[in-house]
């Protein structure tokens, strides 16, 4: 039985949307899409006509007991987390929301996942379904609101983290799960080399850590499950306990460590890789596999140090030349994702440049 | 005799090794189907590739002369992928089965295609590390072959199915390029190529190597059995335990001629007299474990089941398991023959869907023993039927898609784990309309141009749809014996 959450404020405005898009193929004009417009800062500017998606929004249907969500692109993050909340669940990748007017359809087009990423999985993962727009103004549906579907190849996971480029989401249905009973945050004063050795340590083993962070100097861990084993495994790393709102602090990006004028870099290296030799600050996070740098450093350098690692780097902030950002993409695969892009959007007019800088 | 197929083994020779290439009539039947047996097909001739290099070789040469390639990894598939083309290339993957790389400490494993699923369990178990996507046929099944249908398997509900635990495939394509998709860190850059791939059924490209994430065993498993005098509570008891906030590791579920054709095959011990068996794993530290069963089994007592037992130790907990993973083979030996059916739905409907087919069960007059994946919502019926007598497996296979029709009206799924093939291809034309399925064909038309690799599966053409969908409505069912199927 669907349930509006919020009949004041739900919407449909599916078909609406459709034309718009339609309007917009017919006439090869290209198209902005925003949400809460919180994110426009992950990526490059988009030039293109707003189409305005928070107006279509509401939870369409919430069964607790199937562990599933369905919800319109543009609803909030927030009422869809305390809608989950009420019920003693959660979205498990713990999504940044980077502002209030956060939704889920720019949640899911960024695949953006916070701390608990390494051990509950990314956005992407958690996604069973979605309808959306094509680039010609076409509806259309894939996946579904149950855990196990492999009809058709798995669209609805390619739309999480395509930012838009590949269709206007409309609704999303996702995987939720219940809340864990306890949750510690243990600080712990070590060196950066010690930190990762342990994060590896702790990985390897069945402990039920929920996220891992190394940021000035100290070693963060978070632990959550029933209270008796997070109070014998928290017992077991010794430290001191920390207020849980760090992790928000981190996730937001409303940590000190944030604010600063260099240039701000995303690298994601196998967790087992040692510290890149770059000069900067750094705060890790994911248990290694994700490690913020504020550095002056050439971009070339940045990209040549992650790739030897085995990973890859992104500038997510700051000055710089513009092809610098993200290392170049191997070519027979940039044919291909050229070739999806025409697949989805034929005329070039959904969020174009967001992505690959060529289409 | 046949020019084109001579030509193009003497150019395979070339880029072979003498033992990679089969050509002889006798040797090809051992090819001619997968676990789907119905659909029989000798292939024209069989390559086994030992490297990724052999593979982009044979996929350059049979695009150049316009051969279809189909791949196949153990055969264990059970919707037709893997049956060959008359007139094309079948592709073994049977001698790419070597473990490059266990590393204990990124917690990962490197492999060919070829390597069977139990198999990374086995090499990381040194490590305290294993490979969590377990389907009943590890003991056989391949990772290019769980790769291609995204298989699940009894821990999923909590662990994911093969998409959440891939992090990289190396992918070639018909063209022969070596793709890579994924990495091996948590987060791609691009389109996320890789969600594609995974679940493809072979139609986009071959894959040649997978890196798999592993986890830590964890430190404690314990199996509940829960025994119940009707179907429709033990359905609600699922439901039940996780809106408690429990996510078992496995919540499995059999009916009555489940749970004696197990009994009578490996002798676990099941209550045979029980209309349904629930079977509930708890994983994960030992105090978070204890104080679940204790949960779990408050539910399952008010839930109204008439039996609760827990796995006394580990070798019960695997003899307890080893029925349950052997249900097709023990139904198997219920009748001559039996189709396993694969459809999902949302699991507050399950036991509204096993009314119903034991309705069609009656009117179609052939039995079906149930085992599902209940926590997930994942159902396998498995019909008994008798080849051997007039118009059975046609009635069976009505049966089947009415069951599978059933599952997409609850909002449901026509395949949660055994993928499409060419079993289910024209219920594809029941679970998707005109435009998502051009868009499927878009998506392979830009991965495989020619439409080589494995030609005729998984995604129906509209025009058959179309067809079919006349036909629907005529006879009030589904039909599709004897009509081809592309
Ligand atoms: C007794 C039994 C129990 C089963 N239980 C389960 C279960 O619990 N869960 C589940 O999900 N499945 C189950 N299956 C189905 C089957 O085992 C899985 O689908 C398995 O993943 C198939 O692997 P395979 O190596 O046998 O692949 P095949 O059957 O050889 O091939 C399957 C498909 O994959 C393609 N393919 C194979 N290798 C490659 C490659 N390297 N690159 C590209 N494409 C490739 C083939 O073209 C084909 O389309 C069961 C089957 C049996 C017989």
């Amino acid at each position: 039985m669907p349930r509006l959450v919020d009949p004041e404020q739900d919407s449909d405005l599916g078909d609406r949307l459709c034309d718009r898009v339609a309007e917009a193929f017919a006439q090869r004009t290209p198209l902005r899409i925003v949400g809460g417009d919180t994110k426009a800062e992950l990526g490059p500017a988009v030039c293109g006509e707003p189409l305005r998606v928070t107006g279509h929004r509401g939870i369409v249907d919430y069964q607790p007991g199937e562990l599933v969500l369905t919800a319109r692109a543009g609803t909030p993050l927030a009422q869809i987390e305390a809608e989950l909340a009420r019920h003693g669940q959660m979205l498990p990748f713990e999504p940044p929301r980077l502002g209030p007017g956060a939704t889920l359809g720019g949640t899911i087009a960024c695949n953006l996942s916070g701390p608990r990423r390494p051990w509950a999985g990314s956005a992407r993962d958690h996604v069973l379904g979605c309808s959306l727009i094509d680039g010609r103004g076409q509806r259309m549906r894939f996946g579904g609101q149950v855990m196990k579907n492999v009809a058709g190849y798995d669209v609805s996971r390619l739309m999480a983290g395509a930012s838009g480029t590949l269709g206007v989401l409309l609704d999303i249905s996702l995987k939720v799960l219940p809340r864990p009973a306890t949750e510690v945050t243990l600080a712990l004063a070590i060196d950066a080399h010690a930190a990762l050795e342990r994060m590896q340590r702790l990985a390897a083993q069945p402990v039920p850590l929920s996220a891992a962070c190394w940021l000035d100097g100290r070693l963060y861990l978070r632990f959550s499950g029933a209270p008796a084993a997070v109070a014998y495994h928290a017992g077991c790393v010794g430290g001191t306990e920390v207020a849980p709102d760090f992790w928000q602090s981190v996730n937001e990006r409303s940590h000190s460590f944030f604010s600063d004028a260099r240039p701000l870099w995303r690298l994601s290296l196998p967790t087992c890789a040692m510290q890149p030799d770059l000069d900067g600050d750094w705060l890790i996070d994911w248990g290694g596999a994700r490690r913020w740098l504020l550095s002056d450093a050439p971009g070339q350098w940045v990209h040549e140090r992650a790739r030897r690692l085995g990973g890859h780097a992104l500038r997510e902030r700051g000055a710089g030349a513009d092809n610098e950002r993200m290392a170049a993409t191997d070519p027979a695969l940039l044919v291909l994702s050229r070739r999806l892009k025409q697949v989805f959007d034929p005329a070039g007019i959904l969020n174009r440049g967001r992505m690959y800088r060529e289409f | 005799m046949d020019r084109q197929r001579d030509e193009l083994i003497a150019q395979l020779r070339q880029v072979l090794p003498p033992d990679g290439l089969c050509t002889e009539a006798s040797m090809l039947h051992a090819w001619e189907c997968d676990g789907m047996s119905a659909l029989r097909q000798v292939p024209w001739l069989v390559v086994l590739p030992q490297t990724t290099a052999h593979v982009q070789a044979v996929l350059r040469l049979c695009r150049e002369h316009g051969i279809p390639v189909v791949a196949r990894g153990a055969g264990t598939g059970l919707s037709g992928g893997a049956m060959p083309h008359e007139r094309g290339v079948l592709l073994s993957l049977a001698k790419m089965n070597a473990i490059l790389d266990i590393d204990p400490l990124a917690c990962t494993a490197r492999v060919q295609p070829g390597v069977r699923n139990l198999a990374v369990s086995e090499a990381a178990r040194p490590h305290g590390l294993y490979y969590a996507p377990d389907p009943s046929s590890q003991i056989a099944c391949t990772i290019g072959g769980n790769v291609a249908e995204n298989s699940g398997g009894v821990h999923c509900l909590k662990y994911g199915l093969t998409v959440h635990n891939v992090m990289r495939v190396q992918l070639v394509t018909m063209d022969g390029y070596c793709l890579e998709l994924g990495t091996e860190t948590l987060d791609s850059p691009g389109y996320d190529l890789l969600a594609l791939a995974v679940g493809s059924e072979g139609l986009l490209g071959v894959v040649t190597e997978v890196t798999l994430r592993l986890l830590p065993r964890p430190e404690c498993s314990q199996l509940l059995l829960a025994a119940f005098d009707d179907v429709a509570r033990a359905a609600d008891a699922v439901g039940a335990i996780i809106a408690a906030g429990v996510i078992p590791a496995g919540l499995e579920m059999m009916d009555n001629p489940a749970i004696r054709a197990a009994e009578a095959f490996v002798h676990a011990g099941y209550p045979t007299d029980a209309a349904a068996l629930l079977l509930c794993e708890l994983d994960g530290p030992v105090a978070d474990v204890i104080e679940q069963t204790g949960w779990v089994e408050a539910v399952l007592g008010k839930a109204g089941a008439s039996e609760i037992r827990r796995a006394r130790d580990e070798t019960e907990r695997a003899l307890l398991w080893k029925g349950r993973k052997s249900a097709f083979p023990a139904v198997g030996r219920l009748a001559p023959d039996y189709y396993c059916m694969d459809g999902s739905i949302p699991r507050r409907r399950l036991a509204d869907v096993l009314q119903g087919i034991a309705g069609l069960s009656q009117r179609y007059g052939l039995a079906v023993a149930n085992v599902f994946h209940a926590g997930d919502g994942n159902l396998h019926p498995l019909i008994l039927y008798d080849a051997n007598q007039p118009d059975e497996l046609a009635r069976a296979e009505a049966f089947g898609a009415d069951i599978l029709g059933l599952c997409v009206q609850v909002g449901g799924s026509i395949t949660g784990e055994h993928g499409v093939g060419v079993e289910k291809i024209d219920q594809m034309c029941l679970q998707f309309g005109a435009a998502e399925l051009a868009c499927f064909h878009a998506i392979k038309q830009a991965f495989d141009p020619d439409l080589l690799l494995n030609p005729g599966k998984a995604v129906p053409t509209l025009h058959r749809c179309a067809e079919l969908g006349t036909m629907h409505v005529h006879a009030g069912q589904l039909p599709h014996a004897g009509l081809e199927r592309f």
